[in-house]
């Protein structure tokens, strides 16, 4: 049984034009592979500005006309070209779009649920389920004539997630659902996700919140730079030890409630020869500067770093590099070892501070 | 120090349904205070009438008593949640930031400003990038006061540990008072001296 979504190697770049007609190729996702199992959710997490709506925009085929895109989707075993993603989106994958100015502010909402029909007999069929569906979301029957303006932001994100639903897809994909919501807000689309995937449907969630990742995911990808660089099991993130990236530690260390702590430098604004993370990464090795590392698979955990050495299925490493990783990886071992030591003196000395 | 103060503040966008009645608080120089509530409750308006962005209010805002010239610098900054929407989009970066003021390079260094980012256009910076660019431009030597509407919201968690420390140390060495507003609690109880609950100042 193939996977309900695979994208392989994907990159997107933009064609833009600097000082009259000079053409400039701006990259902005870089070698990105990712997959989705039915009854799964996927979270893909990443700063604002690292290029993850284009993942979703190229799931749907609407990204814009100066786009350039090589690597392929694959959904239920098949291929997407442009032609099959314009006749599957809006029914078997559907999308909740980031913002809600995604309304159309001059139909009222039950229409824009609803969308085209053929003729009376589906229009009927369509509205009853449109009810249904708003229904089921708190939404009563003085909602469907009201206009985008005139609903609240909880609304409106409502309606958006009853839209996506209405046609009842195999796959959402929803694009930042959460920002700007209060607190009982997010609780809601919380568990709307979650009961998708019990009803059996993928969803891949596109996010920056790692708490809302966190609290609804099976596996979060970190994206950092347009290119992925670790995914992981959601059990791992509840500590920072398990995770293998530097950065994917220094993002879960800097939530307030883990210690707020601080890491210095930014992303880099254009490619860079090496590793994106480079410049501001604590155990980069020499080679890292001008080698891109690959997205590997190390202990059921896709990383991509020098540090780590592939395992898994294809044990056939050649023995040169073998050799070359195994002392990286035996200081890095040492290193967690003498920190381990220093957690049990600190231990120790709790104890005996309880005992006192 | 200085003291600023909201009070009685009332306000509504339409006759029929007020947003604000009868809000005070005041928040002193060396102060960070946090401000909560619902997405809607009427928040960024208290914001932007003590920020001087809107004047028909009813109610005062005042620094040590006395009302707020609003000709020339205004001492209240108000910083937003969404930087790319409040940057002229054919200036670039460094004249966005000449505007306000042109920053001493230990501050440009502080919010780690880099140089080559200043002959880019607003669209071509990131979200986390462009809010340095927004802070350090409310950051004029003329302010007493910086409100933050939800200035992090947008960012991821690194992000926001830099951006947040380094107003942090710049307000404190520089007797700035901050109020902070935002939806995360986990957010506010790390940075702020106190919080507020938007709920239980608004008396509608």
């Amino acid at each position: 049984m193939g996977k309900l979504l695979e994208v392989n190697n994907l990159s997107i770049s933009f064609t833009q034009y600097v000082q009259g007609l000079n053409r400039h190729d701006l990259k902005v996702i870089s070698d990105l592979s990712i997959d989705i199992d039915e009854s799964e959710i996927v979270a893909v997490l990443g700063s604002s500005g690292s290029g993850k709506s284009l993942l979703a925009h190229t799931i749907l085929g609407i990204l814009p006309y100066n786009a350039h895109v090589t690597g392929d989707v694959n959904f239920k075993g098949q291929i997407l070209d442009q032609e099959k993603k314009e006749k599957i989106r809006g029914k078997e994958i559907c999308l909740i779009p980031q913002s809600v100015n995604f309304l159309d502010p001059l139909m009222k909402v039950s229409q824009q649920a609803v969308g085209e029909c053929k003729d009376d007999n589906e229009r009927k069929e369509k509205e009853k389920r449109q009810r249904e569906v708003f229904a089921k979301y708190g939404l009563d029957e003085s909602v469907d004539d009201l206009y985008p303006f005139e609903l609240s932001g909880g609304m409106a994100r409502k309606v958006l997630l009853s839209t996506a639903l209405l046609n009842d897809p195999d796959l959402l994909i929803a694009d930042e659902p959460t920002p700007g919501l209060d607190a009982k807000s997010v609780e809601e689309t919380i568990q709307d996700i979650r009961s998708l995937k019990e009803h059996g449907k993928g969803v891949l969630l596109i996010t920056h919140e790692i708490d809302v990742a966190l609290r609804t995911a099976d596996r979060i990808a970190i994206f950092y730079s347009g290119y992925v660089i670790e995914i992981n099991k959601v059990e791992n993130f509840l500590n920072s030890e398990n995770l293998l990236h530097p950065y994917t530690k220094a993002l879960v260390d800097a939530l307030p409630k883990n210690g707020f702590k601080l890491t210095e430098g930014v992303q880099p604004l254009e490619d860079v020869p090496g590793c994106p993370y480079y410049e501001n990464c604590p155990i980069r090795l020499d080679k890292c500067q001008n080698n891109k590392p690959e997205l590997i698979e190390h202990d059921g955990i896709m990383i991509r770093c020098f540090n780590f050495k592939e395992t898994g299925s294809e044990e056939v490493v050649s023995e040169e590099t073998g050799s070359e990783d195994v002392v990286s990886e035996e200081v890095v071992s040492e290193e967690t070892g003498s920190e381990d030591v220093v957690s049990e003196e600190d231990n120790n000395e709790e104890e005996i501070n309880d005992e006192a | 120090m200085m003291k600023l103060k909201a009070e009685n503040i009332s306000f509504s966008y339409n006759k029929k349904r007020p947003i604000l009645k009868d809000i005070s608080l005041s928040l002193e120089s060396n102060q960070i205070i946090g401000l909560i509530g619902d997405s809607g409750s009427g928040k960024s308006t208290l914001c932007k009438i003590m920020a001087g962005y809107i004047t028909n209010f009813t109610g005062d805002v005042t620094i040590d008593g006395k009302e707020i010239s609003r000709n020339g610098f205004d001492p209240v900054q108000l910083i937003f949640q969404h930087p790319e929407k409040t940057m002229n989009p054919k200036w670039k970066m460094e004249k966005v930031l000449r505007e306000s003021w042109i920053p001493p390079q230990d501050l440009k260094d502080t919010f780690g400003l880099k140089d080559n980012w200043l002959t880019r256009w607003p669209s071509e910076l990131s979200g986390g990038e462009l809010q340095r660019f927004s802070i350090l431009r409310a950051l004029n030597p003329q302010t007493k006061f910086i409100i933050a509407d939800e200035i992090s919201t947008m960012l991821d968690a690194v992000t926001q540990v830099q951006i947040w420390e380094a107003l942090i140390k710049h307000c404190r060495a520089n007797d700035i008072g901050i109020l902070a507003v935002s939806h995360d609690k986990d957010l506010l109880d790390v940075i702020c001296d106190d919080i507020l609950y938007f709920k239980e100042l608004n008396h509608l």
